[in-house]
């Protein structure tokens, strides 16, 4: 298994020239670093410095507290294995699903959740398609409401107490990484979050100052207790929820 | 106790290096599972304790084990090639495989019959099917790549592996953190970005494991008595280079704080997804592919006893492989919000990359010119051409369906699923499992396999269940990509959503029973490999003499 490249005709030919990456490991290593970094730095580089990148909407805003608790049981339970947050601009998934999906809608997602396989259906735009109550029995038993599902049953997300001891430091994260928290919303955390899950709390006026469109209630049908579903249900009720399509002008941002 | 007659070493600088940073992880450990409020996070830093004491036994059990420091390189002329490492990462890709592939059986099954979640967070698809990629992907063929690498980069430079500790390290810390990520998923920590769920903790990790991995291969081409640096290790160089340097750019995150086991990507939306599928691809592109690459480029060849069809095809395929591969990412985002532009190009290079695809593939092919009888009497050999077949297959239905309107009607349903499968069954379990059949005989020592006629009977049931599996998710992906876009006369969609659910069940459970009749292979394959080792008569007289004094040392 000879790998020697013999020169033809006393002439060098470019395939000798070969040679200098197959005797020298650290030129083998700096010209491989080379040939990947291209592709890598033409596709993502432009992503953070095109202006047309994300859409110039209204609306978006950062997740409230319980939203974003809710958004962290949606990874952890890997929702994102069945169901897309992506619709494409095709004539049936528009019809389908609703309006399509823009860049501005997930621009403070950390991970984006768009996707990659649809073995229940896509949930950008579920926020308010369905009843909190329609929520509580298909996540109990899915084939209570939809007997041909396959979903899982989900009726520990009822009995779990939401754990909220991290939320400030997860909100200063999400602020490291870009996502605009003031000081005021970090602070207000833990009051904030209570106040969206309990009805006529009286921090929710508050709550709607921080976070326009946000909506309050019991979402778990248990006023008691915030439970892991109050979370879910309610980062669920706000999807695709805080453009205003009505507003929105498709012409002005075609990319 | 001097009494035992065995003579007791002094620990060289590198060993007390390793037990001081074994205690001091230990201790920094014991804080975090005394302070943290995730019982998880706590679980994995008892585990991470438990290894740091198990380091501390396996370094102090060393200075008793009678061996001579330094290890010669050679003996009698001969390299003194390390290869128990190798023999413990091929034990443990097989037993990660046969993990991994169950863990499939599982999630098909729940997918075809959904009471089998049994309302259980632990157990439920969402966690599971990471468990299931991870544990295929990563463990499964991670531990194929390590072990094989460890062994091409030795016997094709004539060297002994570099370092005395590192291969360990790099072996067993791999392993470590295959346990931490798989358990994680199950009690719910990820990262929710596919194919890199492992939190921030296991990642670091992870990453030290791998700068330790690339700095032994390095010292160990360094080492080498061959003037060229073999083929295959240009690939091994060009997996190990690139998933470094993707694991790095896709999981840059904050955590929420060191004694929470959540963190937050630095990247968000469109360019983190841009991130996530340069990165999901090219573990597509390097971990399964170059890495595999190399793996034919040695051992397809010495079954063979055939040298490699063309020394100038390889070097074409080489550089073209890893400049290409690395754009073909926007494909997996057609039709999304990334802007058009990232698409088009994602589309332009994932088709160009159907050439250098197809050149490996005749290269590793045409390598049997003059041996083609051997498809016949060796199966072993039958297998990983087979697996070369399956390669070129899956290299030209990628490119199809990255086209944008191929991709319309293929993308979110379970065509992905089979082209996936036919690539990852076909192509990298099969050239795996032609790869662990020579090398169990040549690292344990004996004259041949237990049975070639158990790796026949291996190579036709997994057949069949590839082509059931394949088959049906060809059917069952296109059927539901037609479906969702049926309008019926009246102008309305033809179908609801969960009407096309309820149309893949007779799919999926086909596509069980592929899975079922893979895993019956893998397990005809390791009753051969342990009887191969257990009963199996020894070489006689070989070139792996050399092997010998340190095999009796071990």
């Amino acid at each position: 298994m000879s790998t020697t490249a013999t020169s033809t005709g006393g002439r060098r030919s470019l395939w000798s020239k070969h040679k200098i990456f197959e005797t020298n490991s650290i030129i083998l290593i700096i010209g491989v670093l080379l040939v990947i970094s291209v592709g890598g730095l033409v596709e993502i580089a432009p992503l953070f410095y095109l202006k047309n990148t994300i859409e110039k909407v209204e609306g978006m805003r950062p997740y409230t507290p319980l939203e974003l608790a809710g958004r962290a049981i949606y990874v952890r339970e890997g929702c994102y294995n069945c169901h897309s947050q992506m619709i494409r601009p095709l004539r049936d998934e528009v019809e389908r699903y609703g309006h399509y999906s823009l860049a501005a809608e997930s621009m403070y997602d950390k991970p984006f959740q768009w996707g990659s396989k649809r073995i229940g259906p896509d949930i950008a735009r579920v926020g308010g398609k369905y009843s909190d109550e329609w929520h509580r029995l298909h996540m109990t038993d899915p084939r209570l409401i939809v007997p041909q599902s396959i979903m899982p049953g989900y009726p520990f997300l009822f009995r779990n107490e939401l754990d909220t001891r991290e939320i400030a430091a997860e909100m200063k994260a999400n602020r490291l990484g870009g996502v605009p928290y003031s000081d005021e919303m970090i602070t207000a955390a833990m009051v904030d979050l209570k106040a969206q899950a309990t009805p006529d709390h009286p921090g929710q006026d508050d709550l709607a100052k921080r976070y326009p469109k946000s909506q309050a209630r019991d979402y778990d049908g248990d006023p008691a207790r915030i439970t892991e579903a109050d979370a879910l249900i309610a980062y669920l009720q706000v999807l695709g929820t805080l453009v205003d399509f009505k507003l929105y002008d498709d012409k002005a941002n075609i990319r | 106790m001097a009494a035992t007659g065995y003579p007791v070493r002094r620990l060289t600088a590198g060993e007390l290096l390793g037990i001081g940073l074994s205690m001091i992880a230990a201790i920094g450990l014991l804080l975090i599972a005394s302070l943290t409020d995730s019982g998880a996070y706590a679980f994995h830093a008892v585990v991470g304790i438990l290894a740091a004491l198990g380091t501390v036994l396996f370094i102090g059990n060393r200075s008793f084990d009678g061996r001579t420091l330094p290890v010669p390189q050679e003996i009698d002329g001969k390299p003194n090639y390390n290869m128990a490492p190798v023999k413990f990462a091929t034990v443990a890709a097989m037993f990660w495989g046969i993990a991994g592939f169950t863990v499939g059986l599982i999630i098909a099954l729940q997918l075809a019959f959904p009471a089998l979640n049994f309302d259980l967070p632990w157990i439920s698809f969402g966690r599971m099917r990471p468990l299931h990629t991870s544990a295929v992907i990563f463990a499964f063929g991670g531990n194929v790549l390590l072990g094989t690498s460890f062994y091409v980069v030795q016997r094709t430079s004539r060297a002994r592996l570099a370092g005395d500790l590192s291969p360990w390290f790099v072996i067993l810390g791999y392993n470590l953190f295959i346990v931490i990520a798989g358990t994680g998923y199950l009690l719910g920590i990820t990262q929710g970005k596919e194919y890199a769920e492992p939190e921030w903790y296991a990642d670091l990790w992870l990453t030290v494991v791998w700068v330790v991995y690339l700095l032994v291969f390095v010292a160990t081409l360094a080492k080498r008595k061959e003037p060229h640096i073999y083929v295959a290790n240009w690939f091994y160089l060009g997996f190990i280079l690139t998933i470094a340097v993707l694991h790095l750019g896709n999981n840059l995150t904050i955590p929420a704080s060191l004694l929470s086991p959540k963190s937050y990507i630095v990247w968000s939306g469109v360019q983190d997804a841009m991130f996530q599928w340069w990165y999901g691809h090219n573990a597509v592109g390097f971990f399964l592919t170059a890495g595999f690459l190399a793996i034919m480029y040695y051992f397809v060849p010495k079954r063979a006893n055939r040298p490699i069809y063309s020394y100038r095809l390889s070097i074409i395929h080489f550089w073209a492989l890893i400049f290409l591969y690395i754009w073909a990412g926007p494909h997996h985002l057609h039709y999304t919000a990334l802007p058009d532009w990232a698409q088009t190009l994602g589309m332009t290079f994932s088709i160009m990359l159907w050439m250098p695809s197809w050149g490996g593939m005749i290269n590793g092919i045409m390598t049997l010119s003059g041996a083609w009888d051997k498809l016949r009497t060796d199966p072993v050999l039958r297998m990983m051409v087979v697996s070369l077949a399956f390669y070129g297959m899956s290299t030209f239905e990628g490119p199809l369906m990255s086209i944008k309107a191929v991709n319309g009607l293929s993308h979110y349903t379970d065509w992905t699923v089979g082209h996936v499968h036919s690539g990852a069954l076909g192509w990298v379990a099969y050239v795996s499992f032609g790869a662990i059949y020579c090398l169990v005989p040549w690292l344990w020592n004996r004259r041949e396999l237990y049975s070639l006629k158990l790796v026949n009977w291996h190579f036709w049931i997994s057949t069949l269940g590839i082509v059931l599996y394949i088959s049906a998710m060809w059917v069952a992906g296109i059927m539901q990509g037609l479906m969702w876009r049926a309008y019926t006369s009246l102008g309305f969609l033809e179908y609801s959503f969960i009407e096309t659910v309820a149309a893949m069940h007779p799919y999926y459970v086909i596509r069980a029973l592929g899975g079922a009749l893979f895993l019956v292979g893998a397990l005809i394959m390791a009753f051969n490999l342990w009887m191969t080792v257990r009963t199996g008569a020894a070489e006689a007289s070989e070139q792996d003499s050399a092997l010998q004094p340190q095999l009796a040392a071990a």
